[in-house]
């Protein structure tokens, strides 16, 4: 018998709520594709993408489909497939707020959370037009040392939900994560956190040290739910490589609004209109 | 033996990472991945190297932060950056052309260069367009600055820059390139058109030198399989590797 709360994609879509600050993972650590889809059915709105630390296919969706009202990123780029083009024309046009970052400030942010301390320092980035443009960041001179050491410090980020694709989860509810420690800072600093997996296995990850340390702790895992290729048509390491011919195919047909919107007509999904 | 364009772009940033004990690669960079298996390959001591887009050449295991961390605590000697835009001054951009926020035209954005090209002490501008267009006076945004004021860290900055037409060094105190190399069919004449900022000339330029058979021979039979592992577009376009 499960342990865990077992979920639909579509409970997950629902849980999660206009205007929530959703932290998402890189395109190697697990795209939860197939809930994002179910986002995109429902109908979400104004939500601000937190990336950890960059997007691809997924926030370039959720943007296309009106559905991002920021996102914070060090990047969204289709990678070798080329730019992200839902993502480029609306940071051209003004459609959603850009929150320019960097890959290690991104994690610092949220590794402040982690810590429950409300700042973390980081060094470089003073200079850059990344942190011209970030009011919400502070360069202060170090306390320590006589020398002069100015030193940015960027606020603690509490997200409100953390949701991302696994390749399993035993019936605990522990989730595989490998070495993808980063998923663990993710959901170390939200409030509630959802988790799509391939499937469930009967062998506990805690049966053994090496398993185990690919372990996320049950307890902070609100919800599961099984979504075969559910990572699709990004791959899954280990499990299936990405699904270069759709992506290229999103690329083209994402190129412009109407083969965006005829894309998402193909799965079943409607972009939502300007209200 | 004649070769590639790309196989002497390999060769050349190969040589710039003599000595190095650790050279980190970040996504989407085939030439500098392959120049750094030739290196390792070719160092007469131990070195590491740790190429972000591949499983196997990534020795990271705390998550994605580790890589930043390890810049952090001075044990990556060095790492490449390239720019949409790469200014005089080693400013680089990797954001877009235009006014920032809203751009006439958005690339996917800084990466983690804010914090590598301060923390790492040699930093190789990677380029392969050498335009106007690409090598500008002034860069629209500075995703990563090539010089700082004294009182803030800096552990290390831009070291040279490398496209497919020349090799520059760069001297953080004058802040300014200096044209060391240029690549067979270039000049010094062709080089300053094609070059969007001003910039200084080694005393004697020399011609970017040709790989030697020998080291060609180790990179199309040695290096090239390996990078075909995590680059199989490159190897195939560039070694005719079977994907």
């Amino acid at each position: 018998m499960d342990e865990f709360n077992r979920m639909t994609l579509n409970e997950i879509a629902e849980a999660i709520p206009d205007g929530a600050l959703l932290g998402v993972p890189a395109d190697y650590s697990g795209v939860p594709m197939a809930a994002t889809r179910a986002l995109i059915a429902r109908g979400a709105r104004d939500l601000r993408l937190y990336c950890l630390p960059l997007t691809t296919i997924q926030g370039d969706m959720l943007i296309g489909a009106g559905c991002v009202a920021s996102v914070e990123a060090a990047a969204v780029t289709l990678g070798e497939y080329g730019l992200a083009p839902r993502f480029n024309e609306g940071a051209i046009n003004g459609s959603f707020q850009m929150r320019d970052s960097t890959c290690p400030a991104l994690h610092s942010q949220l590794q402040a959370t982690e810590k429950g301390v409300p700042f973390m320092p980081l060094r470089g980035i003073i200079g850059s037009d990344i942190a011209a443009h970030r009011p919400d960041w502070q360069v202060i001179n170090s306390p320590f040392g006589n020398e002069p050491d100015p030193i940015l410090l960027l606020p603690a980020v509490k997200l409100d939900v953390a949701l991302f694709h696994a390749p399993y989860a035993d019936r605990s509810g522990n989730v595989f994560i490998g070495r993808r420690r980063e998923l663990a800072t993710l959901v170390h600093a939200a409030t509630k956190v959802f988790v799509t997996v391939e499937k469930i296995i009967d062998t506990s990850l805690y049966e053994s040290e090496a398993s185990a340390a690919c372990a996320l702790p049950a307890f902070y895992v609100d919800g599961i739910a099984v979504a075969e290729s559910g990572a699709w048509p990004c791959g899954l390491t280990d499990v299936y490589p990405p699904d270069a011919e759709a992506i290229r195919a999103y690329a083209a047909a994402a190129s412009s609004e109407a083969g965006f919107t005829a894309y998402l007509a193909e799965l079943g999904l409607a972009p939502r209109t300007a209200a | 033996m004649s070769h590639t364009p790309e196989e002497l772009l390999i060769v050349t940033l190969a040589d710039m990472l003599q000595g190095d004990r650790h050279v980190a690669v970040g996504a989407a960079s085939p030439i500098p991945g392959a120049a750094a298996l030739l290196a390792k390959a070719e160092a007469p001591h131990r070195m590491h190297v740790s190429i972000l887009h591949s499983m196997r050449h990534n020795p990271f295991a705390e998550g994605a932060r580790e890589l930043f961390d390890a810049a952090g605590q001075g044990r990556i000697d060095t790492f490449f950056l390239g720019g949409v835009q790469i200014d005089g001054l080693a400013n680089i951009n990797l954001v877009g052309i235009g006014e920032y926020p809203q751009m006439t035209k958005r690339f996917p954005g800084s990466f983690g260069s804010a914090l590598m090209y301060f923390a790492v002490p040699r930093v190789i501008l990677f380029r392969e367009e050498h335009s106007p267009r690409t090598l500008v006076e002034k860069v629209d945004f500075i995703s990563a600055p090539g010089v700082s004021p004294p009182e803030v860290w800096r552990r290390g900055g831009p070291k040279a820059l490398v496209t497919n037409r020349a090799v520059f060094s760069f001297d953080p105190q004058w802040g300014r390139f200096q044209l060391e190399s240029v690549h067979g069919g270039n000049t010094r004449e062709s080089v300053t058109k094609a070059t969007g900022f001003e910039f200084d000339f080694a005393p004697d330029v020399i011609e970017t030198p040709a790989p030697s058979d020998e080291r060609l021979e180790r990179l199309r039979q040695d290096i090239a399989p390996k990078v075909a592992g995590f680059y199989p577009e490159f190897a195939a376009r560039v070694w005719g590797i079977a994907a």
